[in-house]
């Protein structure tokens, strides 16, 4: 095939190819600057190395992103999962304070309300959004706001630290060399995916994303499942919390999770997941957090100021953005293709 | 004026390449030079043909209607007119310049109005805004309200409407929507007035209007290119008819040497299927008179003081098994309303419904759905459709919803379903998995009754099932449908067509002011009487 008919097929047709693309050209940086970005070394049973630190950072937006992924898909928007990060964490903290040596049991039970409460919060967006009609940005944003207080409320607002081991080894363990919270990312994205895509699910996230009245014509509950979809993204919120406690050791109401929905958000957009709705890949959600880490983790490796991460960070968004919109695709396309065409024809 | 030397199928009443220009198709002459004209246009679109090297010629003072079934490659060619896309070859000359608009903004600017078969303006902003958006008077750097006003006003006047202009455009029907939208492309001097599908949704006297107001513009000189379905109103206005057949040029005719049987064969392009049409259009009562009305009538809905304040008047009705029921009624008069009800798409506050016998309360259309009912809605792009899904999702999303989430079609059985839907109705498409929003009205709307077929529904609520199609087509349609119910389907049948109504009705009840009026025998019934009852002076 002619290089200029393949680079003119359509993205539709390879949806992630561009954020594969983005991926490599950071790794490649990576490489650039340090030779042994890719190498991996075993310590102690345990896998380390950079790629490994990416993932493992990674996992709780990996998790949000997962839920904010169908949110977005009918359209909506759940910018308080930051919040319920908060709240979970908080939730599971102080169920743990009770005890000082905390009990198997206990923990279980620290695990299960964190849980039970994401879930709570997500279905509070989910009536408001759904049964009583708000736009979802204003609707989440109202858990965004007082979910920090209730998060504040629950630790009193102290930080509270965790050291109940079984509850650490959730988000700081590992199992078979590879840390826990990779493992749980990935069931988690592979059990959404397989839920989502292997029933009809798919199919009506998307047709409410596109059509909400054609959709409810059609004689589907779509107000339901939309209820649901927040929900699930307050499971998913919930899980990245209990990560998040875990991994730092404490529940801090105030900066748990702090902007983590901001970050959901452009990794789902990233992944080609349409803000109008209709659109979705899991995959590509992934792929997007993983850009976003990597990016992190480039900004402190090839030793960008401290001071100066932020601004780089966004440039670099911004770069991303551009080479993902189609219409700036198409405007380099047509410059691109009548060079290779002129070289064809040369040749 | 050139025509390229070697035509496929060139029509017999087609200009021999040699003669002059100024002679016209049918040996007439011509007025003067076209204003708006193609020569060998062709676009291809992924897998379709849309346009081959197309003719077209437009002159100024005449009305010209495009007709051609559905995916004939009317609405490409008018895209390609007002530079919505750029065609593949060809040449398009306004006024006897070469012209390539890149956008319909440049066309508009040359002069080239359009008014789409969607109305396409803000429904939230006012009359007068809508009018004069992107173009405002301004005084002194600011927007001159005052004069909006008046000029609105001005502009509407020329339509013979008057109307609060201030008010926000969503407060009125969508047929005075369709008034301000013609008042918006007259504002500014056009040369030539494109108008796709514009008698779609209005009822027989805004038509009248409308018309009215064509002839005039005629008369000043402007270019008219109208796009219809309706055979009867490409008489009542048309000076010239070109017919489209598969992206090709068939011909160009004056309307007053072509009739209009030659006009559907030519359309539909077998002679075979214009003598089916030709029975089928004079046949006059309800069909099948007295086989189908001795069949015991059994109710499958039952609708007792059904009704919902502001909305509807409280309504007895019947649609018994197998037979079709008409709902006549002018725009507004609650012939819609009623539909929503029975499907639980709007929740009826007073009266109960029975079906099958048993009552039941309908509180959202899952419920009616589960009773197997199923409603094809009168707005196919906003309740209709789902644009960005693929054809088959579109036409499975139906089935999909009765089944649940959790048993899902299979992807082999799903496009077995779609494929066979897509033989059965004839929907012209490249490939099922190509997003509904690309094709075209008519197509769409026979995948949305593929939609509902495919539940295999004991109720089907159409409202206006035949709007935007072909005359092939609805009859097709309605074909189907009889056959459908033969075998046990109920129909409610919604149009604005009295004749259509009657066609195939067994029974007619006819709405007028959100009530119903009277119901009719469908043979008992002829069209004059329907008027009566709707006009309010056959009580």
């Amino acid at each position: 095939m002619k290089l200029s008919n393949w680079l003119a097929r359509d993205g539709v047709e390879r949806p992630l190819i561009w954020p594969c693309v983005t991926l490599a050209l950071l790794c490649a940086l990576n490489l650039w600057v340090n030779p042994h970005f890719l190498s991996l070394r075993m310590l102690d049973g345990h896998l380390f190395g950079a790629p490994i630190d990416v993932l493992n950072r990674a996992a709780p937006l990996v998790l949000v992103a997962t839920g904010m992924t169908l949110v977005i898909a009918t359209r909506g928007i759940d910018i308080s999962v930051g919040a319920v990060v908060a709240i979970a964490g908080a939730a599971a903290a102080t169920i743990l304070a009770t005890q000082p040596v905390p009990t198997g049991s206990l923990i279980a039970q620290a695990l299960l309300a964190a849980l039970i409460v994401g879930v709570l919060s997500g279905m509070w967006n989910g009536l408001l959004v759904s049964f009583v009609g708000m736009q979802p940005i204003i609707a989440t944003l109202i858990l965004m706001v007082a979910g920090r207080g209730i998060a504040q409320l629950l630790t009193a607002g102290q930080i509270i630290p965790i050291g109940a081991p079984g509850y650490l080894f959730v988000g700081g363990g590992y199992w078979l060399g590879v840390p826990c919270s990779v493992w749980i990312a990935t069931i988690a994205v592979l059990a959404t995916a397989a839920l989502v895509e292997g029933t009809a699910l798919g199919l009506f996230i998307r047709a409410i994303g596109v059509n909400p009245v054609a959709t409810r014509l059609v004689g589907l509950r779509s107000k339901a499942l939309v209820f649901a979809v927040y929900g699930f993204s307050g499971l998913t919120a919930a899980m990245a919390g209990i990560l998040i406690s875990s991994n730092v050791r404490s529940a801090d109401g105030n900066n748990a999770g702090l902007l983590l929905e901001l970050d959901a958000i452009l990794a789902v957009t990233l992944g080609g997941t349409s803000l109008l709705g209709g659109r979705f890949s899991f995959a590509g959600t992934v792929l997007g957090a993983l850009i976003i880490q990597t990016l992190t983790y480039t900004t402190y490796s090839i030793g960008v100021p401290p001071e100066a991460t932020l601004v780089v960070k966004a440039a670099v968004v911004l770069a991303v953005s551009v080479i993902q919109s189609p219409a700036a695709r198409a405007l380099a396309m047509s410059i691109g293709m009548q060079m290779i065409k002129q070289r064809e024809v040369a040749r | 004026m050139t025509h390229p030397a070697s035509e496929p199928n060139p029509p017999a009443t087609r200009t021999p390449p040699s003669v002059a220009a100024t002679v016209a198709v049918d040996g007439d002459v011509d007025p003067c030079e076209p204003i708006l004209a193609t020569t060998g246009v062709s676009k291809t679109f992924p897998g379709v043909k849309a346009l081959q090297r197309v003719d077209f010629r437009l002159f100024p003072g005449e009305v010209h209607t495009l007709m051609g079934q559905n995916g004939a490659g009317k609405s490409t060619l008018i895209n390609v007119l007002t530079g919505v896309i750029a065609p593949d070859t060809g040449t398009i000359r306004l006024a006897g310049e070469v012209v390539a608009f890149a956008s319909p903004q440049e066309a508009e600017a040359a002069g080239v109005r359009t008014l789409y078969q969607e109305v396409n303006l803000c429904p939230n902003l006012s009359v007068a805004e809508n009018i004069f958006a992107g173009r405002q008077p301004r005084r002194f750097g600011a927007i001159d309200w005052p004069d909006i006003k008046r000029r609105a006003q001005a502009a509407l006047a020329r339509l013979d409407i008057s109307l609060d202009v201030t008010r926000s455009l969503d407060a009125y029907p969508i047929a005075v929507q369709q008034m301000v939208a013609i008042a918006r492309a007259l504002s500014v001097d056009a040369r030539v007035l494109i108008l796709d599908e514009p008698t779609s949704s209005l009822d027989d006297s805004e038509v009248a209007q409308l018309f009215k107001i064509l002839r005039h513009l005629k008369q000043s000189g402007i270019a008219i290119l109208f796009v219809t379905h309706f055979i009867e109103q490409t008489y009542a206005i048309s000076d010239r008819i070109t017919v489209m057949r598969n992206g090709e040029r068939e011909g160009e005719y004056l309307a007053r040497n072509l009739s209009a049987d030659q006009l559907v064969a030519k359309m539909v392009g077998h002679e075979r299927m214009s003598e089916r049409l030709r029975e089928a259009a004079h046949e006059a009562s309800a069909p099948g008179g007295t086989e189908r009305g001795e069949r015991a009538a059994s109710a499958f809905i039952e609708l007792r003081g059904v009704g919902k304040r502001g909305t509807l008047q409280p309504i007895d009705l019947n649609v018994e098994r197998g037979q079709i029921l008409g709902l006549a009624g002018l725009l507004g008069s609650g012939r819609t309303e009623t539909a929503r009800l029975l499907f639980g798409a709007d929740r009826a506050d007073s009266g109960t419904m029975l079906v099958d016998g048993k009552p039941v309360r309908l509180r959202s259309p899952h419920d009616a759905v589960r009773h197997g009912i199923a409603y094809c809605a009168e707005d196919r792009k906003k309740e209709g459709i789902v644009a960005d899904l693929s054809i088959r999702e579109n036409i499975l999303l139906a089935l999909q919803a009765r089944r649940g989430w959790w048993r899902k079609i299979s992807r082999q059985r799903a496009r077995e379903l779609a494929d066979l839907w897509i033989e059965r109705l004839g929907i012209k498409a490249s490939d099922a998995e190509q997003p509904i929003g690309l094709l075209s009205g008519g197509n769409q709307q026979k995948a949305l009754l593929a939609r509902w077929l495919a539940t295999d529904p004991k109720l089907l609520i159409l409202d206006e099932p035949t709007r935007g199609i072909d005359v092939a087509a609805k009859f097709d349609i309605m074909d189907r449908l009889l056959a459908l119910c033969a075998n046990g389907l109920s129909i409610l049948f919604i149009s604005s067509e009295i004749s259509e109504v009657l066609r195939v009705s067994h029974r007619v009840a006819v709405l007028r002011d959100r009530r119903k009026i009277a119901e009719v025998e469908g043979k008992a019934s002829n069209e004059d009487n329907i008027y009566r009852l709707i006009a309010g002076s056959g009580e």
